[in-house]
């Protein structure tokens, strides 16, 4: 199997057409992945990239179209198929066992007796080969994202992958591990490996990767060299030749370039400054446990007035999530002081779980906003009318507002969720990662919505895994290191510095 | 991300997942499922040996052969198995498998028989009356506390309901036991029954020469009412959103999710207790071993068969009560043991649950990919 050398087409998908329903998912698509390469395949929500990956990985089965594996047509009828061909696939949601050690997860799917010994030898030869830090005795609960991630990699390595399919693997992760995942990835496909990057990050793609391929609304729109291109080309070919802005939103690529040009640039905020009002949300030596008793908030200070956005910059695990949940009246602190107003917006962290009834219809999901508090009878007329304005204001993709939430792609099911907590006059706001998982167009409609609130008096809270993205919409920063805020002036390089604590300096 | 742990709903085959599709599409399937339902009885039949038509002629006679049958029969079996069916639905529907709607439904007669022993014999027709309201608000108080016993261990320690609720079940037959050889006992202290009903304090009779009770006029108005509250008003609402993702309706919704359980717990408790008092005081008159031929545990069928949807119920009580009416005569006129019948049953349920599993899947398949 490792007989391929560099250069040689590995995968060849070609012509292939996917449809679901009436809805057409791909639409003649290729993709020509070569030995030793990263290969990156972007495109926005719902062009179709995790589609076509699924039929590389076998499941999904095309319609039409030839998948050839080493230049031989193959099916790939599933996939354990695949992984026989040497194909693997790390999805976005891991399918980790957490009550299991890394060891154990590798094994999983094994066949005849488990030898816990040599189980975890091999997930130890294979993480040293594969250059990733890896203890096969850890309980996946424990584990970190970021090591979680290094789980599911090395659970497909150890099945002797040639071919790796990494779906948006840098969207869970915190800036540093990301820049490692993909420095790894580099070095792996050196290694003689080839490796998929899904991603709609145009910077990780032109900085790691080989060839690209671009897909648009299910069809390859670009297959080009990465060198041969460059990010204005890549941002025009994901969303078409725009020319006009549409809909009064200044043009995509703009926006997508001036994310990428943020890095440094310090903002003068238009928000009022002011020393007499109330602050909205206020905290004095605030501490916070998680639900296991651990100590995660450790006397953070801070306050928030109405009409600014202060965005809270950390890496993975630093009591940010448990600050959020009690600044927006979702969980108890331990001691200290809190102020918060009794109505907050709030999107949280894991939109699947927290925010969404996915069998239950899209006007009941924007109804389960202030269940709580609701008396008497549902006005289910009004409600409906509120989803349809989400809908249409967030372009959320949904046969209608009686369709199920299951029934529509990851990121129109974050639209909504957005669009239920900024629709009306929010007063107060808590926000994690609005634009995870969201295409370009969603990811401005997000922002410009967290901007008009802001501007129409609303206090927000904001955190990011993405750094820039903290910089980009935050008039204030706290840097939140340990469980405890520093505030840092609007810079990358300070903010950087403050949320690793201080000492270290930025990669 | 690691998934959630999982709910216990997640794991029920069953959802109301599919209010999305219409009634006629429901009663398509539904009648589908009762053809192989059928398809089975009668390879049973064959396979046994027996006369496939003349049984399946006489289930027929039985359920529905003569206006005493559909009156006498089948409908007064669809009664409790419409309120006991409701009890079932309505905790589903929040998540919580109480599979106890036997023990409520039991709690509910026990106690609607201890009542009525200590009301005696009513002088006159309103103290009569007002007396029945008592023993049936009795009966349905009775299930909604045997019901808060499994509430109290699950949001209080833990403890699974499916468990604590079968177990609650085996308490309340020993008790009617215990009751009905010893406190409830009748007067000769002949025979292991409570003494029977006066006259004046049973239910009323709906059609002259029947014995159909206005029972069914209460079961129909409380399954228009659980559709209405489930539907229209925020209780409602919150019970379903609870079940549908506890984690969202407590984040998003900033419900209180372990009072709605409580909440619906005890409601889906009370209305088994309703279906206990309201066929010892419509039907049986009296409170003795076996009170239930598992009316409570068929309500589990009956409440899956309808999706979990209370109109639903109502058409698949009346399904089942005619089974059940048709299996005694089948029994009676062909020699058949009406045992087959709970195999019918028994498939139904199967099939459903299979059913269901299946479509989700054929969706899940036809909606994946981005």
């Amino acid at each position: 199997m490792s007989d391929a050398t560099a250069g040689d087409v590995v995968l060849s998908l070609e012509g292939i057409t996917r449809r679901f329903g009436s809805v057409i998912a791909l639409d003649q698509a290729s993709l020509r992945v070569r030995a030793g390469t990263v290969h990156a395949v972007l495109g926005e929500n719902g062009a179709g990239k995790t589609t076509l990956m699924r039929v590389a990985f076998g499941l999904l089965q095309p319609q039409e179209g030839t998948v050839r594996v080493r230049g031989v047509p193959q099916v790939i009828a599933s996939p354990s198929v695949a992984l026989s061909m040497g194909i693997g696939m790390v999805h976005q949601h891991f399918t980790l066992v957490p009550a299991m050690t890394v060891a154990e997860n590798v094994a999983l799917g094994n066949h005849g007796r488990y030898d816990p010994r040599a189980a975890a030898e091999r997930v130890r030869s294979v993480a040293t080969r594969a250059g990733l830090t890896l203890d096969p005795d850890a309980m996946v609960s424990t584990l970190s994202v970021a090591a979680q991630q290094r789980c599911e990699i090395v659970k497909a390595l150890a099945r002797d992958v040639q071919l790796l399919i990494l779906d948006e693997p840098t969207a869970v992760l915190a800036p540093s591990e990301a820049q490692e995942l993909l420095q790894w990835m580099r070095r792996h496909a050196e290694a003689g490996h080839a490796v998929v990057l899904i991603t709609h990050k145009l910077r990780d793609a032109l900085a790691i990767a080989d060839d690209v391929t671009v897909l648009r609304r299910g069809r390859t729109v670009l297959a080009a060299r990465a060198t041969a291109t460059d990010e204005a080309g890549l941002a025009n070919a994901m969303l078409g030749h725009r020319t006009s802005p549409i809909d009064g939103m200044p043009s995509m690529a703009d926006e997508l370039l001036a994310e990428v040009d943020v890095t440094g640039a310090f903002r003068t905020t238009a928000a009022a400054r002011t020393g007499e009002r109330a602050p909205v949300f206020m905290t004095r030596d605030l501490h916070v446990s998680d639900s296991r008793g651990v100590a995660r908030v450790r006397g953070a200070t801070m306050h928030v007035y109405a009409g600014e956005i202060v965005g809270i910059a950390a890496v993975e695990g630093e009591g940010q999530h448990e600050l959020l949940r009690v600044l927006a009246g979702r969980g108890q602190a331990a001691s200290g002081q809190l102020t918060h107003p009794t109505e907050v917006g709030f999107v949280p962290e894991d939109r699947h779980r927290d925010a969404l009834m996915l069998d239950a219809s899209l006007v009941e999901n924007v109804a389960l906003r202030g269940a709580g508090a609701r008396r008497g009878r549902v006005a289910w007329s009004t409600l409906r009318e509120e989803t349809a304005q989400i809908i249409a204001g967030y372009r959320v993709q949904a046969s209608g507002v009686q369709s199920a939430a299951r029934a529509m792609s990851g990121g129109n099911q974050q639209k909504l969720v957005l669009g239920r907590e900024l629709h009306g006059a929010p007063t107060a706001l808590v926000v994690e990662n609005p634009s995870r998982g969201l295409d370009f167009r969603a990811t401005a409609a997000v922002r410009d919505a967290l901007r008009a609130a802001r501007d129409a008096g609303a206090a927000v809270v904001l955190f990011s895994s993405d750094l820039d993205e903290v910089l980009l919409l935050a008039d204030r920063v706290y840097a939140m290191h340990n469980g405890a805020l520093t505030e840092t002036p609007s810079d990358r390089d300070l903010v950087g510095r403050a949320m690793l604590g201080s000492q270290t300096s930025r990669a | 991300m690691l998934s959630a742990s999982a709910t216990p709903v997640d794991q029920m085959a069953v959802t109301a997942s599919s209010r999305h599709s219409g009634v006629g599409a429901w009663v398509l399937r539904t009648g589908a499922l009762a053809a192989i339902a059928l398809s089975v009885l009668v390879l049973l039949l064959l396979a046994t040996g027996h006369d496939a038509s003349a049984a399946l002629s006489a289930l027929a006679r039985g359920a529905f052969g003569s206006w005493y049958a559909i009156t006498s029969a089948t409908l007064v079996r669809a009664v409790p198995l419409a309120l006991a069916g409701l009890a079932v639905a309505i905790a589903f529907r929040a998540g919580i498998l109480n599979v106890g709607a036997e023990g409520q439904l039991l709690m509910g007669a026990a106690i609607g028989a201890a009542v009525a022993a200590i009301v005696g014999s009513p002088s006159s027709t309103p103290a009569a009356a007002l007396a029945i309201v008592v023993i049936l608000l009795a009966g349905a108080l009775a299930g909604g506390a045997w019901a808060a016993i499994a509430a109290v261990l699950r949001q209080r320690y833990g403890v699974l309901e499916v468990i604590s609720t079968i177990m609650l079940n085996f308490l309340a037959q020993y008790l009617i036991g215990w009751l009905v050889r010893g406190p409830l006992q009748e007067p000769a202290r002949i025979n292991p029954q409570s003494a029977s009903l006066p006259d004046a304090l049973h239910l009323p009779v709906l059609l002259e020469g029947t014995r159909l009770h206005m029972g069914l006029l209460l079961a129909i108005a409380l399954a228009v009412g659980a559709w209405w509250w489930l539907k229209e008003t925020a209780g409602g609402f919150r019970l379903r959103a609870v079940g549908s993702n506890a984690w969202a309706a407590a984040t998003s919704g900033q419900i209180r999710v372990t009072r709605t359980v409580m909440g619906a717990f005890i409601l889906s408790g009370a209305l088994a207790g309703l279906a206990g008092s309201v066929e010892y005081t419509g039907v049986t008159y009296a409170l003795y071993d076996n009170f239930s031929p598992g009316y409570g545990f068929t309500a589990i069928a009956v409440a899956l068969l309808a999706r979990l949807h209370p109109l639903g119920v109502l058409a698949t009580a009346l399904l089942f009560g005619a089974l059940e009416a048709g299996a005694n005569a089948m029994q009676r006129d062909a020699g058949v043991p009406s045992v087959v019948v709970s195999v019918v049953e028994a498939t139904l349920i199967l099939l459903v649950v299979s059913a269901e599993r299946w479509r989700s899947r054929v969706v899940a398949r036809a909606e994946s990919g981005t």
